[in-house]
């Protein structure tokens, strides 16, 4: 069976770790890119992960520039997008939403709460 | 492992005595660890040491506190999102149509540990497109464990734990900042009520239209669990509904309820009480893949709903009857 795909987007390469791997034992195979215009550049090359865990506070492209560039593309209307960031004010949880992510998780987080966020998605590998 | 199996056969004792529920064998783990910190915290070297001075003094607060630390339930917001998917798409909708006399319902957290299973509820109620100033709704929330019902009239949860199953669009429309927790607004948190009960005793409540008992009939021995659900069925409708958890049944306990489903979710009702009818387009899912929003769209169940900036909940602030302003 194939696996589901995962696009893990942070510049800090210990939280991509972390994520990496809790995303892997949810089952799914993952790319990292280091921040939102990598992640942009992989997406134009043809990559196209089922879901992508952004963190909002990164160099070149911060995550909400991400969110805002895929929700312009037809392409990647089916792409989930789930905030993964230490930005925990309610204004800025909205103003993602209303970007069009999907979820929020706010750092620090458990596991669980990854693979709930999943499950409340409907996203599970 | 430091507790002897005479320690643990008076833990077992103790919390059977108060709370009729059963420590079988094999729990010896659970009392270890759950009683780990609460031994610290009161001085002593470990749990054995904990047990000895109860065994020896009959400490009625640590007896208590042990007790507490044996029966509180890990628990989250909307947790298996089934029931509320059922609540939100089909319980409402019939109960607005069967209730339109009184224009009353009442729904039983029972065993509502930490408030999540209660607040839940609360959101559901309070975003249901039926619910208007008309209705008046209440949520009886009850537990065992007076610190549980204290952490939960609180309505305050940390980071972690609205990580835990909340929809980020719920939390940003039922929940408010509070220093680096979230607390639950009051449009939603004055819908419910807190209540100290004990299932294993008798007790007196008003008529329930819907009772969330989950995950607390798997701590009971056989024939406690008969007696709860005969208690149950007392205070329930005829046409109401009861929901346990998902490895818990009424089968071979209590032949008066029969088991119903709506789509996924499993239901139990009094016996004649039959199916409802299950709505073709009824409300939104609480989440799934249904609530996903589409290209350049807001999430649509951001939609129509208000935002903060607005007050939270104030499509509905003041709409629902709290208890006690009827």
């Amino acid at each position: 069976m194939l696996s589901l795909l995962a696009m893990v987007i942070d510049d800090s390469s210990a939280m991509r770790l972390i994520l990496g791997r809790i995303m892997r034992g949810l089952g799914f195979d993952v790319v990292e890119a280091p921040n939102g215009a990598e992640a942009i550049a992989r997406l134009e090359s043809g990559i196209k992960p089922e879901i992508a865990l952004v963190d909002w506070n990164m160099p070149v492209m911060d995550g909400l520039a991400f969110v805002n560039a895929v929700r312009k593309k037809e392409q990647w209307r089916d792409i989930t997008l789930m905030m993964v960031t230490t930005e925990s004010e309610q204004s800025q949880i909205v103003r993602a939403l209303a970007a069009g992510a999907h979820e929020y998780v706010i750092k620090p987080f458990t596991p669980d709460a990854i693979a709930d966020k999943l499950a409340l998605l409907g996203v599970l590998a | 492992m430091t507790i002897t199996a005479g320690a643990f056969a008076f833990i077992a004792d103790l919390v059977k005595q108060m709370t009729a529920i059963n420590l079988g064998p094999g729990k010896e783990y659970l009392v270890e660890n759950r009683l780990a910190s609460l031994a610290r915290d009161a001085g002593f070297r470990d749990v054995a040491a904990l047990i000895g001075r109860v065994q020896l003094s009959g400490d009625d607060r640590l007896r208590r506190q042990i007790v507490e630390a044996l029966t509180t339930n890990e628990t989250s917001f909307f947790r298996d999102r089934d029931p509320f998917n059922a609540l939100r798409q089909v319980i409402i909708p019939d109960l607005c149509r069967k209730r339109v006399a009184t224009h009353r319902i009442t729904i039983w957290s029972a065993g509502c540990s930490s408030g999540q299973e209660p607040y839940s509820i609360a959101m559901t109620v309070v975003d249901h497109p039926l619910i208007n100033s008309e209705w008046t709704v209440e949520i009886l929330a009850t537990d065992i464990s007076q610190e549980m019902l204290e952490k939960a009239k609180s309505a305050r949860y940390s980071q972690l734990e609205v990580n835990r199953g909340l929809p980020a669009p719920l939390l940003v429309r039922h929940f408010e900042r509070c220093e680096t927790d979230w607390r639950v607004v009051p449009a939603v948190r004055n819908l419910v009520r807190f209540q100290q009960l004990n299932l294993a005793e008798d007790f007196e409540l008003p008529w329930i239209d819907v009772v969330f008992l989950r995950n607390v009939l798997i701590y009971f021995d056989t024939t406690t669990k008969i007696e709860v659900l005969r208690r149950v069925r007392r205070v329930l409708r005829p046409d109401g509904y009861l929901f346990l958890g998902g490895s818990e049944t009424t089968l071979g306990l209590d032949d008066e309820f029969e088991r119903v489903m709506l789509g996924s979710a499993t239901v139990y009702r009094p016996r004649g009480a039959g199916v409802p009818e299950i709505p073709t387009e009824g409300a939104a899912p609480i989440a799934g893949p249904a609530a996903r929003p589409g290209l350049g769209s807001r999430p649509s169940s951001l939609a129509g709903s208000p935002l903060p900036g607005s007050p939270p909940g104030s499509s509905l602030a003041g709409s629902i009857n709290p208890p006690g302003r009827r």
